[in-house]
């Protein structure tokens, strides 16, 4: 079954089409890869779907609960609690980062789960365990990100790739259903895009349901389970990795991968 | 008198005013900063009409003498309504200070605090909300320090000011310590004509202020641990 079900999405930013209706699924535990070029809606997309933007039209659907539907008009009095119950059905990783500097690495992983925690009644009863359940948790994620050693840094303290790595572990100490990555390799040197590559193929491997929104193409190829690739709002082809990579059926998408297969 | 016997009783005077100096330095910063930042919340606020009124209030205040305004609170109740709300005597010249200050001050840390709020990159309120924190959560845990570490400096500035400024107090008779000083002149406590003691108030707002840049230097040490 579909985890996630996108239907009829548009957005636009004053005259601008920013996002004309974009239709998707992604099943369980697969891999989703969205490549295409600068201002083609991707990052757009994903925002939608974390609810940073309002889409003007279309219906998001998780496990099969409706989060978002908008015939028309944006309505901006959906209750700021109920959005943020849905939100958490999404994680997202930004391209820069945006780690909270005046906490630690394991601060920073820690933070939100612990605000969430407040509110319920095993808080109340017993704050000790729950705040070192939690910050188990956040340990064992930093440790499979391959931070040990890096627990107390503050992000200054730390390289792109590192900070990176700290920003999925915070995305998933929160256990969304889909982890969404807005190109995260793009504000690394080149020298570290490997390891936080690396770590997103190992969620890959551990049927993770992820959305990756990236200029990697090898990386896309090999990673996902389906590729989409848009143009000027649209998705303009999608499939297979393998088909959209080696045997693209669009005149646009066999353009735009020439260009990056020549560098 | 000699210089000898005029020291003990002149320094009296002035440690009486300094005190009330400092009982207007303090309030002013206890009641300032937190209706600065109430007032920098609502300049950003989606409410249109409030956010109007605000900036117009902040206008007229930024805009106009402190003296003036302290002037018009003072006087301007009794003059209207016939009716002095601030009391008589010193604590009433207090109350009005107080008021004046407070507002005045107020205003100066709204900007300040708004630039700073401001100067937060989008990314830190995006990262909280997609992780559901409330905004107020995200206000409290993730942006009100970085504000704090990026307003101290012009901060500090103001503050430094504001001890200075309380001297403004002077023109409704607020008994403070260039008025002690002042007394001298003229003729007090068997001293006439004395310009000295009005001198040595300098030396009272130095020393309280390197105490302040002393205190701002190890506060600017302390957030120094993070890196914006």
């Amino acid at each position: 079954m579909a985890v996630l079900e996108v239907e009829h999405i548009s957005k636009r930013f004053g005259r601008t089409e920013v996002l004309r209706d974009i239709s998707l699924s992604l099943e369980k535990g697969k891999t989703l890869s969205i490549i295409g070029s600068s201002g083609s809606g991707k990052t757009t997309l994903l925002r939608c779907l974390n609810f940073l933007e309002t889409p003007d039209t279309g219906v998001i659907r998780v496990n099969g609960e409706t989060l978002l539907e908008m015939p028309d008009a944006k309505n901006k009095r959906q209750r700021e609690s109920e959005l943020r119950r849905k939100r958490l059905h999404f994680g997202l990783v930004f391209q820069s980062f945006n780690l909270f500097p005046q906490y630690t690495a394991l601060g920073n992983v820690i933070l939100a789960e612990e605000l969430l925690a407040k509110d319920t009644e095993e808080w109340k009863q017993d704050k000790a365990a729950v705040r070192k359940r939690i910050e188990e948790h956040a340990r064992g994620l930093l440790v499979q990100m391959g931070l040990e050693d890096r627990m107390k840094n503050y992000p200054h303290q730390l390289s792109g790739g590192q900070c990176q790595r700290v920003a999925i572990a915070r995305a998933l100490a929160l256990g969304p259903d889909i982890l969404c990555f807005d190109e995260p390799t793009s504000a690394l040197d080149p020298e570290l895009t490997g390891e936080v590559l690396r770590v997103i193929r190992d969620l890959a491997d551990q049927n993770t349901t992820m959305i990756i929104v990236t200029h990697e193409m090898a990386f896309a190829r090999d990673v996902a389970d389906q590729v989409i690739f848009m143009d000027e709002g649209c998705i303009c082809e999608q499939g297979d990795p393998k088909e959209v990579f080696c045997n693209p059926k669009e005149e646009r998408t066999r353009r735009f991968l020439s260009r990056f297969m020549e560098e | 008198m000699t210089f000898a016997e005029q020291l003990p009783i002149v320094l009296r005077s002035l440690n009486t005013g300094f005190l009330q100096t400092l009982r207007l330095f303090f309030v002013t910063l206890l009641g300032a900063i937190p209706l600065g930042l109430l007032i920098s919340l609502g300049t950003m606020s989606r409410l249109k009409a409030l956010k109007g009124f605000l900036k117009i209030v902040v206008w007229i205040v930024r805009g106009s003498p402190l003296m003036i305004q302290l002037l018009i609170i003072f006087y301007f109740p009794g003059l209207v309504w016939k009716n002095n709300i601030w009391g008589s005597g010193e604590s009433g010249r207090f109350l009005a200070a107080s008021v004046a200050f407070i507002i005045n001050y107020a205003c100066y840390f709204s900007e300040i605090f708004r630039g700073g709020i401001q100067s937060i990159p989008a990314g830190q309120e995006e990262a909280g909300l997609v992780l559901g924190m409330t905004r107020t959560q995200i206000f409290f845990r993730v942006k009100l320090l970085q504000m704090v570490k990026s307003v101290l400096p012009p901060i500090s500035n103001e503050i430094i000011t504001l001890v200075k400024d309380t001297s403004l107090a002077r023109i409704i008779a607020l008994q403070e310590i260039i008025w002690a000083g002042q007394a001298f002149m003229k003729s007090s406590e068997g001293i006439s004509g004395a310009i000295w003691p009005l001198f040595f108030t300098g030396i009272y707002y130095l020393a309280a202020n390197g105490i302040l840049t002393l205190l701002f230097s190890r506060l600017e040490k302390k957030l120094s641990f993070f890196r914006a």
